[in-house]
């Protein structure tokens, strides 16, 4: 139940020209900054060689398209979360998930991993841009595989807040707003709450960079599980108030 | 002698919106084969209780039974027997008939090598072969609306509830769900909502006349006549619904 609802939802993302139109600039902009990297890094190269312990190509060109991948997930996720529900509600198409023999968890996850593998095939484009790389020289696979967890686990969090989002409003546009800015601030969070540790264990940032910069330890991973958990319960919990509420 | 189970039974069903009473003690009971008709000014509380059955909303007090099947308790169950055509049809305008049919029969369970099979008999019994092909979107009000019946329809559900069916369509659209409808009913049980006092006497067995969340009538179209000799059905009904409101 949980894969019909996913893939119908891939099947109206990708029949609207949204779809495209994301995959189309996303790959484009990531494209030019891997482009602009692999530039600076062979005019460095030469300073580089004189260094005892030079950082390789995947530190200085593949972490930092994984971190603006990452910046462009965070603009571009609540937007295509916001249809999730939102849209659903002002289509009055919710009806006919409600009244089939589908339950609430059901819908949720159905449409969380609907948007979800969205994200990674956008993460998988980024990825093979980065594997081209193979065709010059060598990868820290290392390195590139904490990248591609830790942009993983980005989305997922991000996609259950963005469907959190689209639950609360009939607005689309309202979803998208709210989605993004809660995004943001939990991102800038980190800036924000220097002296402040306990605000700061709650960043989006502190955690993905310390998985991108290579330490793919426990407590970051459990950080993203549990921030995806919580915001599809929550979701569960807003569509179900929507029956006694009315 | 045999005595038939209901298919849906419902039980003091009430529902409070702020301080008012949408809906009241409402007591409901459709058998196999027959076509109830939910009758009622505007605002009398039909969607409403519609919306209850189909578990859409909650009910303030009150249970619900499909085919034995608690659906508070166990909703995913007890919809299993459930086909419901709110009053704006649940369209996705993005997709086929074909494929939004398939979308249907999938979210009711239908067995997946069972699927074309239901897909092909709605398509036929609503008339929309022809159109098996065309988005949604496209269609025309009349076309949408069967549709919207044949989602309803498409895993041969006991109970059907049909809000409205014949809204907004001309004489001739009216004509052909009327008839498809009546075949329903023969073999299903069928609860439809209408303020247009013809259909009702056209296709149901029985009537339940709502006024402001209360049943003011239950019995067949020749017990309403009987309670106003003399009298239109009309005059019947305008009395019905206007009385004890001075």
């Amino acid at each position: 139940m949980i894969a019909t609802i996913a893939a119908k939802e891939l099947r109206m993302l990708f029949s609207s020209p949204l779809a495209w139109i994301t995959l189309g600039v996303l790959q484009g902009v990531l494209a030019w900054l891997f482009l602009n990297q692999v530039d600076a890094f062979l005019g460095l190269q030469a300073q580089l060689s004189l260094l005892a312990n030079p950082p390789g190509v995947t530190e200085l060109v593949v972490a930092p398209l994984f971190g603006a991948a990452a910046m462009l997930l965070l603009a571009v996720t609540p937007v295509l979360a916001m249809r999730l529900v939102a849209e659903e509600r002002r289509n009055h198409t919710l009806p006919l998930l409600l009244s089939a023999p589908v339950s609430l968890l059901d819908i949720v996850l159905g449409k969380f991993l609907g948007l979800w593998v969205f994200l990674c095939l956008i993460i998988t484009l980024a990825t093979l841009m980065a594997l081209s790389l193979l065709a010059g020289g060598r990868l820290d696979m290392g390195l590139l595989l904490a990248n591609l967890s830790g942009l993983v686990l980005l989305a997922a969090s991000l996609a259950a807040l963005g469907l959190y989002f689209s639950c609360l409003t009939a607005h689309p546009a309202v979803a998208a707003i709210s989605g993004i800015g809660a995004s943001l601030g939990l991102w800038l969070l980190d800036i924000v709450s220097r002296d402040l540790g306990a605000l700061q264990a709650l960043s989006l940032l502190q955690h993905f960079e310390r998985i991108i910069r290579g330490f793919l330890n426990s407590a970051d991973v459990a950080y993203f599980l549990l921030f995806t958990a919580a915001f599809l319960m929550l979701s569960v919990r807003r569509l179900d108030q929507d029956r006694v509420r009315g | 002698m045999s005595e038939t189970l209901p298919s849906l039974r419902a039980r003091n069903l009430s529902r409070r919106h702020g301080r008012r009473m949408v809906l009241e003690a409402l007591d409901l009971e459709l058998y196999p084969g027959e076509v109830l008709g939910l009758l009622g000014p505007n605002g009398a509380g039909k969607s409403t209780t519609m919306r209850i059955l189909t578990g859409n909303l909650a009910p303030g007090t009150g249970s619900v039974e499909i085919c034995g099947v608690d659906l508070l308790e166990n909703p995913v169950a007890a919809k299993m027997h459930l086909g419901y055509l709110p009053e704006i049809p649940p369209l996705y305008r993005e997709l086929t008939v074909a494929e939004y049919l398939r979308l249907a029969a999938r979210l009711h369970r239908v067995l997946e090598s069972g699927v074309d099979a239901a897909v092909a008999q709605a398509l036929q019994r609503c008339d929309l072969a022809g159109a098996a092909k065309r988005q949604i979107g496209n269609l025309s009000k009349g076309f949408q609306q069967r549709v919207g019946i044949a989602q309803a329809i498409v895993h041969s559900p006991a109970v059907i509830i049909l809000d409205e069916p014949t809204a907004g369509l001309d004489p001739l659209q009216i004509r052909e769900i009327r008839a498809l409808i009546a075949e329903l009913g023969r073999s299903h049980g069928v609860i439809l909502s209408t303020h247009f006092l013809p259909e009702a006497e056209a296709l149901c067995s029985r009537v339940l006349i709502l006024r402001q969340g209360r049943a003011v009538f239950s019995g067949t179209i020749d017990g309403l006549r009987q309670r106003c000799p003399g009298g239109s059905l009309e005059d019947c009904f305008v009395h019905l619904t206007r009385a004890e409101t001075a």
